[in-house]
């Protein structure tokens, strides 16, 4: 098994720690990971992003430049990486702020309303984490149980009390992502 | 006691030199390695194991922080990025010269100049062939995963105080900001004053008890007494390169060709490995894993059996001219690098492969 | 057998401090520093402080202070004592540190070194030897050299408008929070010399006491860069850098 994804948006929208979250619970879970950020002044209210691999064998390089999974939050990304997605691969997709849609048909499209939504529940601090269950109800590359111990690795201990929000919206998550067809 | 950890390569540094035992961290911020002295600031280690945590006024400061440090015979070190290490040059000369054991960690940038934070390789020349002034040489240890980000701290420790030299580890942007799964080593105690007494005496700034005084000096005005300092310090270096090659060939032993690369260059050019394989073309990676001593003994060798070599590296090609040295000139050797912070992919390698060697 | 001629008993009124090697030393015939060396010797006699300290040496004439004085040292690059010595300190509490530095070192080339070691109140021992000159490369102009006096590079005199003015920067660094005791010092006069030594003894107990950075400048002669006979450079000095440099404790808490 070997996955390699890249989630890409806005610095401040959760991009990064939800990559961390992904990767602790693979961690976790016994696999293999490399998490590789995009770093520097753009983090700071311009775009992010991280690529991370998960596989059970040893990871050679870090920096791939097609991906099985490219998870989207904004339209600068969306025209970025959509072409950067496997044949046959998947792309994940906030439609939040977009206006040019994907328009591949030789790959698999998701949306998520993951933005109106956890606005609607005044909780969009766990934004990342809707989109997290997602992407793990197309991907269920790692368990549920491994997520829950990610979170617990990867949040410091003082917000080791929000866990129970965060599990919440990767439910939520679930039940939101449906598939699209271009 | 031993932990897996998911954690980036520039704070394992700071968690591994903690664990090794190491007595003092001097350093000042510079992007990408910032991480380092944030996370031992963040984890204390004055309240812990006694290691003194301290951010110079600059590059300039820390390293000759590391140089009063290590002439008391303790194990310090500094962290910086290209920019902050052309600063620190004149120390690194003066620490070579006055035989100090120290550790450097460079998180490489591209340049010149102010450059670009984003990840090279473009600092070989600096960190191998010298930097600083004078005949000197320094151990150069290149990491390419986070778990050897963690192991070279205290490997760099071992040699340097071996050898009595400053020991580099050259990483880059991507090793030190990307996250892998790390196995953590369980704390060494740092050693007392009493056992750097017994064990570091005959030059360390103990203080004069029970024997002549010491002095730690670079400075040596009779020339040929400079000259004879000169030869056992290149006697030093013929010995390091006797004893401390290290590389990691993967699928040489019947490669036609062979990518020669260090850090995380041979991460990238591992996977055009795997993907030249996928294709049916034989091809190996030479991991380089020190610079210096580098391995020209074991190049040539297989030199022998293959058809070409391609250096790769995140620059205009310098390590590459150590590689045509170590194989001479009677067999393909190109370079390929991306510059100025931009990566080369996987695909890109074997492009480069396929167009300068494998075609003509 | 040699004859007795009736001499009294020798009674020895002086010598050397035990810590001042045989060494020949290089310093010309009228220079300060080694005055100053040999207080430093005495101080650290007297205070029984031997095997505990570590001085940190510059580059200037004093490059060599280390083959002079019988002690653990550390030779720094130029400008580089006092990063130096705030290692040196930090890892080792218990020990005696100081550097002992020229105008060029300390005021010109390691000015950052020099402030931000006082200002995190490092509890180092600071001797700044200041003699308005750089001895050791032949004479040229210091950030200390005195306005109108004449230098291998400002043959002319030092001019303002072309080359500054003389840096105080033992005021400068009363400013810093991190600094409890700076004074001005000379080793001209026999009295002056015992009030320079009171004030070492002072940054030395200060440093074995975690009290802070201690700063003591002695204003000194360079009579072969001055071109003047010692006695002149000793008049000179009272004459001119007195005036400028004023004797007695800038910040003593």
């Amino acid at each position: 098994m070997k996955e390699e994804i890249i989630i890409a948006g806005f610095g401040g929208q959760g991009v990064l720690s939800m990559g961390k979250i992904l990767a602790y619970s693979a961690v976790m879970q016994g696999k293999e990971v490399t998490w590789m950020p995009s770093y520097g002044p753009e983090m700071r209210g311009g775009t992010a992003n991280v690529t991370v691999i998960i596989s059970d064998e040893r990871i050679s390089s870090p920096i791939v430049h097609e991906y099985d999974t490219v998870i989207v939050l904004n339209q600068q990304s969306l025209d970025k990486f959509e072409h950067s997605v496997k044949k046959g691969g998947v792309l994940i997709y906030d439609p939040n702020g977009i206006s040019h849609k994907p328009t591949r048909k030789d790959i698999r499209v998701y949306s998520i309303e993951a933005t109106s939504e956890s606005a609607k529940k005044g909780n969009t601090r766990v934004f990342n984490m809707v989109v997290l269950g997602g992407y793990l109800k197309v991907k269920p590359i790692v368990s549920l149980d491994s997520v829950d111990k990610g979170l617990r690795k990867s949040l410091p201990e003082r917000l080791h009390h929000t866990i129970p929000a965060n599990r919440e919206a990767i439910r939520q998550g679930m039940e939101l992502v449906k598939e699209e067809h271009v | 006691m031993e932990e897996v950890r998911l954690m980036k390569g520039n704070e394992v540094i700071a968690e591994a030199a903690i664990r090794c035992g190491c007595d003092g961290f001097f350093g000042y911020p510079i992007t990408p390695q910032t991480e380092i002295i944030e996370t031992l600031m963040e984890l204390k280690p004055w309240e812990t194991t006694g290691m003194v945590v301290l951010q110079a006024e600059s590059e300039l400061a820390s390293i000759n922080m590391v140089y009063g440090g290590a002439a008391a015979g303790k194990r310090v070190m500094t962290s910086s990025s290209s920019p902050g290490i052309s600063l620190m040059c004149e120390g690194l000369s003066y620490l070579a010269g006055a035989e100090l054991p120290c550790v450097i960690v460079n998180v490489s940038r591209g340049g010149p100049g102010l450059g670009t934070i984003q990840p090279a390789q473009s600092d070989y020349f600096q960190i191998v062939k010298g930097g600083g002034h004078g005949d000197y040489n320094m151990i150069v240890l290149a990491p390419f995963s986070v778990q050897e980000m963690n192991d070279f701290v205290e490997l760099a420790f071992d040699l340097a105080f071996k050898y009595l030299n400053p020991v580099i580890i050259l990483a880059d942007g991507i090793i030190g900001q990307m996250m892998e799964k790390v196995t953590l080593k369980p704390i060494r105690p740092r050693l007392t004053d009493k056992e750097i007494e017994e064990r570091y005496g005959s030059w360390a700034v103990t203080g004069k008890k029970n024997r002549k005084r010491n002095i730690v000096t670079s400075l040596q005005l009779e020339p040929h007494i400079q000259e004879e300092h000169n030869h056992k310090l290149q006697a030093k270096y013929r010995e390091i390169e006797k004893n401390e090659v290290r590389y990691e060939a993967i699928g040489c032993e019947d490669a036609d060709y062979i990518i020669v690369a260090y850090g995380s260059s041979a991460r990238i050019g591992e996977k055009a490995m795997e993907l030249a394989r996928e294709e049916g073309l034989k091809v190996g990676l030479f991991r380089l894993i020190t610079l210096f001593p580098f391995p020209h003994k074991e190049l040539a060798e297989l030199k022998k059996k293959v058809k070409g070599f391609l250096a790769v590296e995140l620059s205009c090609g310098q390590m590459v001219e150590d590689v045509k040295l170590a194989v001479g000139s009677d067999i393909p050797v190109h370079h390929y690098g991306r510059m100025g912070g931009m990566i080369h992919s996987p695909n890109e390698v074997l492009d480069a492969l396929k167009k300068t060697i494998v075609e003509k | 057998m040699a004859e007795n001629i009736g001499q009294a008993e020798e009674k020895l009124v002086y010598q050397k401090p035990r810590l001042i090697t045989d060494n020949t030393m290089h310093y010309c015939p009228g220079c300060s520093h080694g005055v100053v060396h040999k207080l430093i010797a005495e101080v650290i006699e007297e205070m029984g402080l031997e095997e505990l300290a570590v001085g940190v040496s510059p580059v200037g004439c004093s490059v060599l202070a280390y083959d002079y004085i019988d002690i653990d040292w550390v030779e720094a690059a130029h400008g580089r004592a006092p990063a130096i010595a705030t290692a040196l300190k930090r890892l080792s509490p218990q020990k005696l540190v100081f550097t002992y530095q020229g105008d060029g070192d300390l005021a010109a080339i390691g000015t950052g070194e020099t402030i931000h070691a006082c200002n995190r109140g490092e509890n180092i021992a600071i001797i700044f030897i200041n003699n308005a000159i750089y001895g050791m490369t032949g004479g040229q102009m210091a950030p200390t050299t005195l306005v109108g006096m004449k230098t291998s590079t400002t043959p002319e005199g030092r001019i303002p408008a072309l080359h500054g003015f003389p840096v105080k920067i033992a005021d400068m660094l009363a400013h810093l929070n991190g600094v409890c005791y700076i004074t001005r010092q000379s080793v001209h006069k026999p009295a002056a010399v015992r009030q320079a030594k009171k004030a070492i003894r002072k940054a030395f107990e200060n440093s074995m006491n975690n009290k802070g950075t201690s700063f003591v400048e002695i204003v000194a002669t360079c009579n072969s860069g001055w071109k003047l006979s010692p006695v002149a450079a000793n008049q000179w000095m009272e004459e001119h850098m007195h005036e400028a440099y004023p004797l007695g404790d800038i910040k003593n808490e």
